[in-house]
């Protein structure tokens, strides 16, 4: 069996906590034991953070790169946001060695070193390259029968110096992860815009924001799906929490459910929306519910 | 945006500090071609948000409008410009440290500081609250999850840290 630290961030334990257990139950049944990274902080979150104060944000990244590195393992996110901040603290500092010496006096105050030892893996890049597609599809009992819009989000596949997940303008790992469940990936408009929530935008200006988070919304009902599907907490609270906001300052109604790629695989492999906290959502979709509590049906 | 912009008001000293930033030299090749704003998520629904007049605003040193102009803070950080820039240019990053500049000089908005002031203190940009508290308890969960939540002294590390790089003066609540 596979082991990695599971670096949890903020917003899915805290918000979505359904994401956080749907990970680890999916994750263990491929064979992965995720280790818990204790005493974890904020990533810190990329878009804020790195730009108030490059060394804070480097150096508290750094030091939950170096809580999985003091556990020998590999880290591993559910979350773009995360991945975006400790991706590129983690290769930033591997190669800049005068950074990673301002770093480390900093970590020094608490006992702590970066040594550039591990990797920093995303859910969706680790199950493409690592446990592959078809292992994937033999974890499925039983086959999701839903239309899904596909959100990669941005710090997933950008910037795609480092992270070799092919094309950044038409990328397909996500989609493949997504069909191998059962599911069927409809091609939608602006298909990898973003959400609108990163770098700040939605804490300082969420009007702007949710513009943004509502051409989404609208691009995917649009086509007709079930849902939408994404790999990152960030993106999953603005679009769901987003749409009560919407529906507060446009008075669009959307009643779309948000999944995270852990809880879909969780249905196919026969937990319930329940189990996975799929019914925790903000926006709340019975229809939808009953529709996907006849997929597995328990275990 | 229309007056002339007279040379003797830019300010060199600003253009060769944001150039530090890793990469950045490469914003002395940008001819303007705009494939960064025209590709631009944020523009589609802000068009006077143009990341190509504010790299442009850079590159010639225009210090004072750049950290105090209101769009500064509208980028998502997608990174779709910096993918699609023919000359290499990292707008996205070059962007962040004309941000960090404009922090360092006291301009900050406010929600900006609640963020910052509320990691600095619990070690989360989103801490946990009563109702999710409940939605683990549900999900069979242990109440707080395994990160400085659940773990002082892991949370002390985080105010110590906070504390050597000054982030927690450089982002308090201007009297």
């Amino acid at each position: 069996m596979s082991e990695l630290s599971f670096f949890l961030g903020c917003i899915a334990p805290n918000r979505y906590p359904g994401i956080e257990k749907a990970t680890k139950i999916v994750m263990e049944d491929l064979g992965v034991h995720l280790r818990e990274l204790k005493g974890a902080s904020c990533c810190p979150a990329p878009g804020v953070f790195r730009s108030f104060d490059k060394l804070t944000w480097l150096a508290l990244a750094s030091r939950n790169v170096v809580l999985s590195e003091e556990m020998g393992v590999d880290l591993l996110t559910v979350c773009n946001g995360c991945f975006g901040s400790l991706v590129d603290a983690n290769n930033v500092l591997k190669e800049d060695l005068e950074l990673r010496s301002d770093v480390n006096k900093v970590l020094a105050e608490v006992g702590r070193e970066f040594k550039g030892t591990i990797r920093v893996r995303h859910i969706m890049e680790y199950l493409y390259d690592d446990v592959g597609v078809e292992k994937v599809k033999e974890s499925i009992k039983y086959p999701v029968d839903l239309k899904v819009a596909v959100h990669y989000g941005c710090h997933l596949i950008k910037p795609s110096k480092e992270r070799h997940l092919g094309s950044i303008e038409n990328p397909t790992f996500f989609d493949e992860l997504v069909e191998a469940t059962g599911a069927e990936s409809v091609m939608y408009k602006d298909k990898n815009a973003c959400c609108g929530a990163g770098g700040g935008v939605r804490t300082s200006s969420l009007e702007t924001a949710l513009k943004l988070a509502r051409a989404k919304l609208e691009h995917a009902k649009a086509a007709g799906v079930d849902c939408i599907v994404d790999a990152c907490p960030f993106c999953h609270l603005q679009m769901d929490v987003g749409q009560t906001e919407i529906e507060k300052k446009f008075g669009d109604v959307f009643n779309m459910p948000i999944v995270h790629y852990s809880q879909l695989l969780g249905l196919g492999m026969g937990y319930t929306p329940q189990e996975l906290g799929i019914d925790m959502n903000y926006v709340k979709n019975d229809d939808f519910i009953a529709k996907i509590e006849k997929i597995g049906g328990g275990k | 945006m229309s007056d002339t912009i007279k040379t003797s008001d830019l300010d060199k000293a600003f253009k060769d500090e944001v150039l530090t930033e890793p990469g950045a030299e490469k914003l002395i090749l940008c001819f303007n071609c705009t494939g960064c704003t025209a590709g631009c998520t944020m523009a589609e629904h802000e068009p006077n948000y143009n990341i190509r007049q504010l790299l442009r605003m850079a590159n010639l040193g225009m210090r004072d409008e750049l950290l105090n102009h209101p769009y500064l803070w509208n980028c998502t950080t997608c990174y779709k410009c910096q993918e699609r820039c023919p000359q290499g240019v990292p707008n996205v990053d070059i962007l962040l440290k004309i941000r960090t500049m404009a922090v360092h000089s006291g301009i900050m908005l406010d929600n900006h500081r609640k963020v910052a002031q509320l990691m600095a203190k619990t070690g989360h940009a989103v801490p946990i609250n009563d109702d999710n508290k409940e939605k683990r308890k549900t999900l069979g969960m242990n109440e707080l999850p395994e990160t400085v939540h659940n773990y002082p002294d892991a949370l002390e590390e985080v105010h110590k840290i906070v504390a050597k790089t000054k982030f927690d003066k450089l982002t308090e609540t201007q009297s």
